[in-house]
C-alpha cells in the first residue's frame, strides 16, 4: 500500500525520476509516442489544444498550506502564473512543457503531492465534500476512509487496466455534498439501528455521453468491510466491465445491460473472497488515518465583534449571508472563497491568490484547506472572531465575492479555449451569463441557482447535474448550445432534461434571461429555490419562454 | 480535428501538429515547422499532401499528432482557418491574450 503522506514521499521521488526517464527516452526516439502516450496519462500528462496539459491530484480535495504554495510554485515557475481548480478536486496546468513536467513532479513529491492516477483508466482521485470534517450535519468525517482509499488504489497491481476511468465519492453528511449518485462508486457513511457505522454503497452513476445516476448495492456495508467490498466491485467491473467500445465500458453501461441484482450477487461472492486474505492491515491504516484527521484544537472563544461587523458593513453581511456554512464547533463557520468574481474565468487562480490562501489558512483556518467540486475553495474552521479580519484580506486580493451557490458560481469546464476533446467553449458562455445578470443586479434577488456548463458530452463541467445545464457542441462547424433544466447533484439526484433544441452562442444569454424571468413570475415567494420551482411546475412554462414561437 | 477530405485547389488543407518537447501548435512549411500559421504552406494537391503528411509523420521525434486540416486561401494568398477549432489553436484562449497571439505580439509581426 501507498503512503502518500508528506513524511513518506520517497516513493514520489522514484515516480517522478521513472517519469524523467520515460520523458528522456521519448525525446531520443527510443520511445515512439504511441508507446509514450499512455506513460505520461498515467502521470497526468496530456496534449491538449495549445499546450501540454498537466493535472495534479489533490486528494480528496484537502491540501496544506505548504502544498498550496506548492501549486502556486508550479503556476509561476512553469506556467503562466495561474492553475485551474477542476470539478473533481484537483488542479490543472495549462502550459507547462514536457521537458519542465520531470521538475514540477519532483518539486510536488517535496510536498507528499503527484500526478498518478489522474488519468488513464485506472482509479482516479476519491472525491469528497468540500466540508468534510466541518459541516454541522457531518455524521462522521470521511476523510480517513477517503485516505485509505487512496493509500489503496494507488498503482493498485490489479486495477492499473479497468476497461475504463473509475471514479470513487465518499460523503458523510446528512445532506450529500459529494454528488454521490454520479459516480462509479458512491459511499455515504451513515449508522444503522444498533449505532454502527458504515456505508451505504452505490454503483453505476456517471456523466459523460450517457448520463446514469447510481444505485445502491448494498444497504448497510460494516465500516471494517470497505476495501474489500469496494474491491470485490471493482474486480467484478474489471472482469465484466465492456472493452470491445470505450463508449460503452464504463460500470454504468456494465450494471445497466448485466442488471443490478446479477452485479450485486457477483460483487458478494467476490466480497467473501476478498475479505478473508485482508489481514487487518486496512484497518490499523484507517485508525492512523482518524489519527491524523483528528479536528484541530477548536477555540473556545466569543464572537467578538462578528455581528456589529455585520450590521456595519453591507460587503461583509452580504459575504456572510452567501459564503458561510453551519459548522459543528459552536462559534466556527465554512468559509467558500469563490473563484467566480466578475471577468474571472470559472476556477481560476492566480499563484498570488494561492499564496495568499495559504497565509490566511495558517492565520485563521487551523492550516486547512479544500478544493470544492463547484471549483472553489474551502477554508472550513474559521473561528467568528476573525472572520471580518479575514474577509478585509480576502476583499484586497479580489477573493470577497458574495456569490457562493448564486447565479454567477457557475461551474465551466476549459473547454475548446483548452481542451483537445472540447466540440465549443464554455468559459466565454459562463462570462457572459455571469456579466448579464450582474448587470441587471438581480443576483441575489434569483437566490440559489447551479448552472453547469460542458464543452463537450464528455460532461467535465457536469452540465446534467445543472439546475441549468448547458452543453457546447459543434453544429455544422458552429458553436451551438444545448440547454437542460431540472438536474440536481445535491438535494434530490436528477440528470437534467433537454427542453428543445440548442442555441447559438449569442442567443444563450437571452434564452437563459428567458429562464429566468419566466421563474422570477412564477416562484410562490422569494424562498423558492429555481430547483424547487421547476419541480413544482414541470418543464412546460420554461420550454414555452425559451422556444416562444412553437409554444 | 483529422478529417477525411481529400486537398485540392477547392479544399486546400495545412498540416499542423503540437512541438513534441514544449507543446505549441506548429504547422509545416517547406518539410519544416512554423509557430505561426501565416505561415504554413497550403496543400491544394493530393499527391503532395500525402507525400508531406508521410515526411510529417516520420518527424515524430520534432511534433505529435500531425494532421491535414482544411484550411481556405485568403485574399493575400496566406492559409486561413475553415473551422472554429482551428481558428482557436491558430490564436489561442479567449479568456486570455496567452498562446499564438500574445507570441506574435511580441515577436512584433
Amino acid at each position: 500500500m501507498f503512503d502518500a503522506r508528506p513524511q513518506h514521499n520517497e516513493y514520489l521521488r522514484y515516480r517522478a525520476q521513472q517519469f524523467r526517464s520515460q520523458v528522456e527516452r521519448r525525446l531520443d526516439g527510443s520511445l515512439t509516442e504511441d508507446e509514450f502516450r499512455p506513460l505520461r496519462l498515467m502521470n497526468g500528462v496530456y496534449l491538449q489544444l495549445h499546450a501540454y496539459m498537466l493535472r495534479v491530484a489533490i486528494p480528496y480535495g484537502t491540501i496544506s498550506p505548504d502544498q498550496m504554495r506548492t501549486l502556486a510554485l508550479l503556476a509561476e515557475k512553469w506556467d503562466k502564473g495561474y492553475g485551474h481548480w477542476t470539478t473533481r478536486q484537483n488542479i490543472q496546468y495549462n502550459w507547462p512543457k514536457l521537458v519542465d513536467i520531470p521538475d514540477m513532479l519532483d518539486a510536488l513529491a517535496d510536498v507528499g503531492l503527484h500526478a498518478i492516477q489522474t488519468s488513464g483508466n485506472t482509479i482516479r482521485n476519491v472525491t469528497t465534500d468540500a466540508f468534510a470534517g466541518a459541516a454541522a450535519d457531518e455524521i462522521i468525517d470521511p476523510r480517513p476512509y477517503a485516505e485509505v482509499l487512496r493509500a489503496w488504489s494507488t498503482d493498485h497491481a490489479e486495477f492499473q487496466f479497468l476497461p475504463r476511468k473509475f471514479k470513487i465519492a465518499i460523503s458523510g453528511g446528512e445532506k450529500d455534498r459529494a454528488v454521490i449518485a454520479a459516480h462509479d462508486i458512491g459511499l455515504r457513511l451513515r449508522r444503522n439501528e444498533a449505532g454502527e457505522l458504515g456505508f451505504q454503497v452505490w454503483i453505476g452513476g456517471g456523466l459523460g455521453r450517457t448520463p446514469i445516476l447510481g444505485q445502491v448495492v448494498r444497504e448497510f456495508l460494516p465500516e471494517a468491510d470497505l476495501l474489500p467490498y469496494v474491491e470485490a466491485i471493482i474486480s467484478t467491473y474489471n472482469l465484466a466491465g465492456r472493452r470491445d467500445n470505450k463508449y460503452k465500458a464504463r460500470i454504468k453501461i456494465t450494471v445497466a445491460e448485466r442488471g443490478l441484482d446479477v452485479m450485486r450477487e457477483e460483487i458478494e461472492a467476490e466480497f467473501l473472497v476478498r475479505r478473508a486474505v485482508f489481514t487487518g492491515v486496512d484497518q490499523d491504516l484507517v485508525a492512523e488515518f482518524k489519527a491524523v484527521y483528528a479536528a484541530p484544537a477548536f477555540r473556545n472563544a466569543e464572537d467578538g465583534d462578528y455581528e456589529e461587523r455585520r450590521a456595519a458593513n453591507v460587503g461583509f453581511r452580504s459575504w456572510t449571508d452567501t459564503n458561510l456554512q453551519a459548522h459543528k464547533a459552536p462559534g466556527y463557520a465554512s468559509v467558500m472563497v469563490t473563484f467566480k468574481a466578475p471577468g474571472q474565468t470559472p476556477g481560476d487562480a492566480s499563484a498570488a491568490q494561492m499564496n495568499l490562501l495559504a497565509d490566511l489558512a495558517e492565520r485563521y483556518g487551523h492550516s486547512d484547506l479544500r478544493i470544492s467540486h463547484d471549483q472553489n475553495v474551502a477554508l472550513p474552521h474559521v473561528h467568528k472572531s476573525d472572520l471580518f479580519a479575514l474577509y478585509s484580506e480576502l476583499k484586497a486580493a479580489g477573493l470577497a465575492t458574495a456569490n457562493a451557490g448564486l447565479i454567477s458560481d457557475i461551474v465551466a469546464c476549459p473547454g475548446m479555449d483548452y481542451c483537445a476533446l472540447a466540440t465549443a467553449r464554455s468559459i466565454p458562455i459562463a462570462q457572459e451569463i455571469a456579466d448579464h445578470f450582474r448587470a441587471r443586479d438581480i443576483e441575489d434577488e434569483i437566490g440559489k441557482i447551479d448552472i453547469r456548463i460542458s464543452g463537450c458530452i464528455n460532461a467535465c463541467g457536469h452540465h446534467h447535474l445543472g439546475h441549468i445545464g448547458i452543453l457546447g457542441l459543434d453544429r455544422a462547424g458552429v458553436e451551438n448550445y444545448q440547454i437542460t433544466l431540472g438536474g440536481d447533484g445535491y438535494d434530490i439526484p436528477a440528470i437534467g432534461q433537454r427542453p428543445g433544441a440548442g442555441f447559438p452562442a449569442e442567443e444563450v444569454v437571452p434564452a437563459i434571461d428567458r429562464i429566468i424571468n419566466t421563474y422570477l413570475d412564477l416562484r410562490d415567494s422569494v424562498e423558492e429555490r429555481f430547483i424547487d420551482a421547476y419541480r413544482r411546475v414541470g418543464a412546460a412554462p420554461f420550454k414555452a419562454a425559451l422556444y416562444p414561437v412553437n409554444a | 480535428m483529422s478529417k477525411t477530405f481529400t486537398p485540392s485547389i477547392a479544399t486546400p488543407a495545412v498540416i499542423t501538429a503540437n512541438d513534441l518537447r514544449m507543446g505549441h501548435c506548429v504547422w509545416m512549411r517547406d518539410g519544416g515547422w512554423t509557430a505561426d500559421p501565416r505561415e504554413a504552406q497550403l496543400f491544394e494537391d493530393e499527391a503532395i499532401a500525402d507525400l508531406a503528411m508521410l515526411d510529417a509523420i516520420g518527424q515524430a521525434n520534432i511534433v505529435v499528432g500531425p494532421y491535414l486540416a482544411e484550411a481556405k486561401r485568403g485574399a493575400d494568398g496566406r492559409p486561413e482557418p475553415t473551422h472554429f477549432r482551428e481558428a482557436f489553436r491558430r490564436r489561442g484562449p479567449s479568456n486570455y491574450f496567452h498562446g499564438i497571439q500574445a507570441e506574435l505580439e511580441a515577436s512584433n509581426v
